[in-house]
């Protein structure tokens, strides 16, 4: 095989942190390469080199032999590269067929289109209403139009950025069926992930990043995971422990919780029940959009629900606030840490009033207490090792990593009753995770209740004493960690409940 | 009182004629917000349009290089806001204001020696026999050429924002900036673009309020079209039709207070002359209150794009 | 090629900085701008800017910075607040204008008494009536979520025609045949606001406007309330999830803010205006936006920011007697003045670097 993209001596640099260093590598013909690393490895900027987003300082791309140098996303496309993006590339309020148009150097009319547009998706199986608005499609429907809107431009290149975060594991198994399908037509592959059996499966060959740096390429068929693993981590990891102890009373009772959507393109909650005891952790799996901002807004008293439906320690408290419930103990870390978790531009001090106000004795008669606020600061970033110059620095200067660590040590050191926790470790380096999910553990075992709503299944089936999944805006029944298999979860997350439901 | 002083031709044909400013106004303004920019500085750049396109009929003696000098003054006027809010990321709204208080300033000065003086008529076009037809004729084929003008932009805008890729282009930019940043668009190009067109249309409003409507210059004469024209942005749910739907309503509203007034009716005339703002309040309760929040506005209306990477 | 690069931490000196050197910009734009109107432009700025402060009748110009101050400071506190907090009422004219006219007329119910009682009642009544006005667009937009930028803007307009209402009809001096307006309130002992300390111009909208920026203050900086006001401006998700109710949030701004609005009006019509006029609204409720950004929308702030702005209305009024130069000129340079602001308010929040990145 001859190689269809190479790559010479990459280098991209931002202020205080060198991206691409040196970057060198080549891509076979209808080969499926894999671009391997952790998160802010190099990957994205990487890519986006290739697809004319960033241009590199130094360094030089071939693309058939011939220097490649895109300036815009528009010269990419013309000379044959697509790329399915992870995020950021759909326009929900307009039509399939637009958001196609909109990703092509020169659409035919619309109605052209969309047949166009439903032939590509027959031939590869990937089933497509070119009339419908994005905003209503669920996360693979809407990675289909990606994929399509790339098809229709026959690439001779295809990016696929970390394609499978928000698939279930049965709609990954029809994507890698269209990969295949494409790579054996000649069509090179250039995939990213950090999930190491995905690209075992997949993959012909691989590169390794790690700060920026190529550690090595292999053949991922022939490594094993924990060898890929080790090169793309560089050092062993500690694994959380799990707690074990057996569990206590009920702290939160969850009945017959339903809430309309939070936008326009949200997802209701239907009918959510679940309890929690004291020292157990809960993890609720579910792709991304069925209803996980939607059931933290509830816990978290965001929103306020039917009374009755959310009962916390023997009292009723769906109908308080997010002040009312943090007074009784039960507390929440929200997925978004910037603008959601914390504000942006404000001091961690402040961002430390933020939630702690009420518990750490902050307010005398409606007036804070901004000595005691800058004390708990210092407290979190001590105990959560958040790397920062001092508690006055802006939230957004923070590396997300040690956002992280600060708003979920934030929460943790309140010593709540309950914690529900919504991605706890998304985008986070993996020593930090695993600081993460330590405490969270700990805190388990010192007689809390715990909730992670996460979409890493591994991360779930690690800390986890029973897990259930969460699917268009409907909660299965929770099943013990240690039954469950990949292929059962996979089952759970598609919403196949009735299947549980014989089984339990 | 003397109703019957009123006459449902002239009516209806001065309501043409009091809706046109703000129909262009509020038409430049809903691409502006197509593109995702909330620009508030409809009402400066309307009256930097309605002074710089008297003074330019005035010593020229055209009034259509005074339309053609309002339209230039608008979008000067509009690329300020859009220096400001695209490339230096001030605050739109704050920006918008800022825009709204400098052109009154800067018009009355303009404007002070043209105070008092009467512009030359931009006369009608004349067609014939058909605008001899009663009723019709006043109404549908008695007007100047601006007010066929603001019917065609209208006609042309509903038409570029459905059919043209530049127009799926522009919604797209509205609708979400990263991604569109993703796929390669130049977002401040395009909006920048927008903005500019927005304030010519603004300025070609003012100047017909100026040369046509009153006619002639006093200070601060928008005397609200500008923030009227935003109402109705947001009552037209983004779009062009309806913002004709909307101009022509609030038109009518004008024309019939004003003919109330001269007809003696016995409500003081306060009221008639607070009627417009009155209704354009009720307007925007009842559109909240079918609405909902948010509604059919573009998704990231007013939202500041700085491309990180 | 220039670029701007975001700074992780917004910069407190260019916070600092920036006004200042707004205020430089607009001196030199300002210039020009009357060397285009045939005037000496350092004629004309030491005329505005110098004279009132430290020129020959300095003495007498102090005071009427003071009374042109007052309303501003009073204005633009409150609604700094609500602009902290993203909630933008624009219609403070409206307020203001609303609170002169419920104070005069709760005033004037009991002429000619010589009630000790009276002023009070006023005071009160025209904050109510401010607080009250401002209350539509706020009930409105928690209710139905309508936009209260347009609503408030749109009031001033309404505002506008009930003073006119007022001027010739209902709070018509009865005694002054033919001449639109009420009675002189500064000239009625019970109702009048004088002047507390003879030549400072120190009058009690003055002590009022000092006591609301200290309450600003306080409430900003020590208060769960100003922290969430702050919070809900900044990230207004963060805020719901700290328990921030928007729609108090609202009623506050829109609710303090009208109140002293309201009152700034009171305090005009029976001191420095003296009656209700066709003419009373000077366009204070405008000014004060620009004095609440030029102050950063910092209590402290505000009080520097209006006693410039005052300078420049009161120097103003000089350059046009003096030199010619049209009191229009005035409010285009105020007007500037907030386009430099916040074109220079980039620099707080982004570094500008000049050439391609430098780093390799």
């Amino acid at each position: 095989m001859t190689a269809l993209l190479e790559l010479e001596g990459l280098t991209k640099a931002y202020p205080g942190v060198v991206a691409n260093d040196d970057v060198s590598f080549a891509i076979a013909r209808g080969g499926v390469h894999a671009l391997l690393g952790e998160n802010g490895a190099g990957k994205s900027t990487l890519v986006k080199t290739i697809y004319g987003l960033v241009k590199p300082d130094r360094g030089r791309m071939r693309l058939d032999g011939y220097p490649f140098a895109p300036t815009e996303p528009r010269e990419a496309r013309a000379a044959g590269v697509a790329m399915v993006f992870q995020h950021f590339s759909l326009f929900d309020a307009l039509s399939v067929a637009e958001n196609v148009a909109l990703g092509m150097e020169t659409p035919p009319p619309i109605r052209d289109l969309a047949r166009r547009i439903r032939a590509v998706s027959e031939e590869y199986g990937l089933p497509l209403d070119p009339a419908r608005r994005v905003g209503d499609l669920s996360a693979g429907e809407r990675q289909r139009v990606e994929i399509v809107r790339c098809l229709l431009q026959e690439p001779r290149l295809l990016i696929m950025d970390e394609p499978t975060s928000v698939l279930t594991p049965q709609e990954v198994g029809i994507l890698f069926a269209t990969l295949r399908q494409l790579s054996a037509q000649g069509t090179s592959i250039l995939y990213i992930s950090h999930k190491l059996e995905e690209i075992r499966a997949l993959c012909d060959a691989a590169t390794i990043l790690r700060g920026g740096r190529v550690v090595g390429g292999c053949d991922p068929r022939e490594t094993s995971a924990a060898e890929l693993a080790e090169r793309m981590v560089g050092a062993k990891l500690s694994a959380p422990k799990a707690g074990g102890g057996a569990p206590g009373d009920t702290l939160l009772r969850v009945e017959a919780l339903s809430l309309p959507p939070l936008s326009q393109f949200g997802m209701p909650l239907r009918e959510v029940s679940f309890e929690l005891r004291a020292g157990e952790v809960l993890g609720i799996g579910g792709v991304a959009g069925n209803g996980q901002d939607e059931l933290l807004a509830a816990l978290s008293g965001e929103r306020l629900a039917t009374p009755g439906s959310v009962v916390f320690e023997g009292a009723d408290v769906s109908r308080l606030g997010p002040v009312a419930r943090r007074r009784a103990g039960l507390l929440t870390g929200p997925e978004e840490r910037l603008g959601h978790a914390a504000a942006p531009d404000m001091t961690l001090t402040e961002n430390a009033a933020l939630t702690g106000a009420a518990r750490k004795g902050m307010l005398r008669r409606g007036f804070l207490d901004w000595g005691r606020a800058r004390d708990f600061a210092d407290e979190v970033i001590a105990r959560f090792d958040v790397r920062t110059p001092g508690a006055g620095v802006a939230a957004r200067s923070l590396s997300g990593g040690n956002l992280q660590k600060f708003v979920i040590g934030r929460e943790v050191l309140q010593e709540p009753r309950v914690l529900v926790v919504n991605q706890p470790t998304w985008g986070v380096d993996a020593a930090a995770a695993g600081a993460i999910r330590q405490a969270l553990l700990d805190l388990a075992a010192g007689g809390a209740g715990v909730i992670v709503v996460s979409q890493d299944l591994d991360e779930l089936l690690e800390i986890s004493d029973r897990f259930a999944a969460l699917n268009a805006g409907r909660l299965g029944t929770p099943v013990p960690t240690a039954e469950l298999t990949m292929e059962r979860v996979g089952l759970m997350l598609g919403g196949a409940h009735d299947m549980e439901a014989t089984h339990a | 009182m003397d109703l019957s002083a009123i006459s449902p031709t002239l009516l209806v044909a001065s309501l043409m004629v009091a809706a046109t400013p703000i129909l262009l106004a509020a038409l430049g303004e809903m691409v502006v917000e197509k593109a995702g920019v909330l620009n508030l500085g409809v009402e400066g750049m309307m009256i930097m349009g309605a002074v710089t396109g008297f003074v330019a009929a005035i010593e020229t003696g055209s009034p259509w290089a005074g339309f053609l000098a309002a339209a230039i003054g608008g979008a000067a006027m509009a690329l300020l806001f859009g220096l400001l809010t695209q490339v230096l990321l001030s605050n739109q709204v704050a920006t918008g204001l800022a825009l709204t208080l400098f052109g009154l300033g800067l018009s009355a000065l303009i404007g002070q020696g043209y105070v008092g003086i009467k512009a030359t008529s931009l006369g009608r076009i004349d067609l014939g026999a058909l605008s001899d037809l009663p009723f019709v004729g006043r109404v549908v084929f008695g007007h100047d050429p601006i007010v066929y003008l603001s019917l065609l932009l209208v006609l042309g805008v509903w038409a570029f924002l459905r059919f043209t890729r530049a127009g799926l282009i522009l919604r797209a930019v509205g609708e979400s900036h990263d991604a569109a940043h993703a796929l390669g668009y130049h977002v401040r190009r395009v909006r920048m673009l927008a903005i500019a067109f927005g304030g010519a249309c603004a300025g070609l409003g003012g100047a017909y309020l100026s040369l046509v409507r009153v006619p002639q210059w006093t200070e601060g004469m928008t005397a609200g079209a500008g923030w009227i024209a935003l109402a109705i942005v947001v009552f037209a749910s983004w779009r062009a039709e309806r913002v004709l739907v909307g101009a022509y309503l609030f038109g009518g509203i004008t024309v019939l207070q004003l003919n109330l007034q001269t007809a003696g009716a016995r409500v003081p005339v306060e009221l008639l002359s607070a009627a417009p703002y009155l209704v354009t309040i009720l307007v925007l309760v009842l559109i909240s209150v079918r609405a909902g929040r948010g509604g059919a506005a573009p998704a990231d209306l007013a939202r500041p794009f700085h491309a990180s990477t | 090629m220039i670029r701007l690069e975001r700074r992780p931490t917004p910069s407190r000196a260019w916070g600092a900085a920036s006004p200042l050197l707004a205020v430089a910009l607009t001196m030199m734009a300002g210039g020009l701008m009357f060397a285009a109107l045939g005037k000496d432009p350092v004629e004309a700025l030491r005329t505005i800017f110098w004279d009132p402060v430290m020129g020959e009748f300095a003495w007498y110009f102090r005071a009427q910075l003071l009374v042109k101050a007052a309303p501003l400071v009073l204005i633009a506190a409150g609604l700094a607040i609500g602009f902290r907090a993203g909630i933008w009422n624009i219609g403070a004219e409206g307020q203001y204008i609303v609170g002169a006219i419920a104070g005069a007329a709760a005033g004037l119910a009991f002429h000619p008494s010589e009630s000790v009682l009276i002023f009070p009642l006023m005071v009160v009544c025209g904050a109510l009536g401010g607080f009250l006005w401002a209350m539509i667009p706020a009930v409105l937009k928690v209710t139905l979520g309508t936009n209260e930028i347009l609503v408030s803007l749109m009031l001033v307009y309404v505002a506008d025609n009930l003073l006119a209402s007022a001027a010739v009809g209902w709070l018509r001096n009865p005694e002054a045949v033919g001449f639109p307006g009420s009675r002189n309130l500064a000239q009625w002992e019970a109702s009048a606001n004088p002047e507390l300390i003879a030549g400072t111009g120190m009058h009690w909208g003055v002590v009022a406007a000092v006591i609301a920026v200290i309450f600003a203050h306080v409430l900003m900086t020590r208060h769960l309330m100003g922290f969430h006001i702050r919070l809900a401006g900044q990230a207004p998700r963060a805020a719901r999830f700290a328990g921030v109710a928007p729609a108090r949030l609202v009623l506050f701004c829109l609710g303090l803010s009208g109140l002293l609005a309201g009152l700034a009006g009171l305090f005009e019509v029976t001191g420095p205006a003296g009656q209700i006029s066709i003419d009373f609204a000077s366009g204070y409720g405008f000014t004060a936006i620009i004095v609440a950004f030029l102050g950063r929308l910092n209590p402290l702030g505000i009080v520097a920011a209006g006693l410039l702005m005052a300078v420049t209305y009161v120097g103003g009024d000089n350059a046009a007697a003096n030199l010619g130069i049209p009191g229009a000129a005035i409010s285009a340079f105020q007007g500037m003045l907030l386009f430099f602001l916040l074109a220079v308010d980039v620099l707080s929040n982004f570094r500008v670097r000049v050439g391609r990145g430098a780093l390799a």
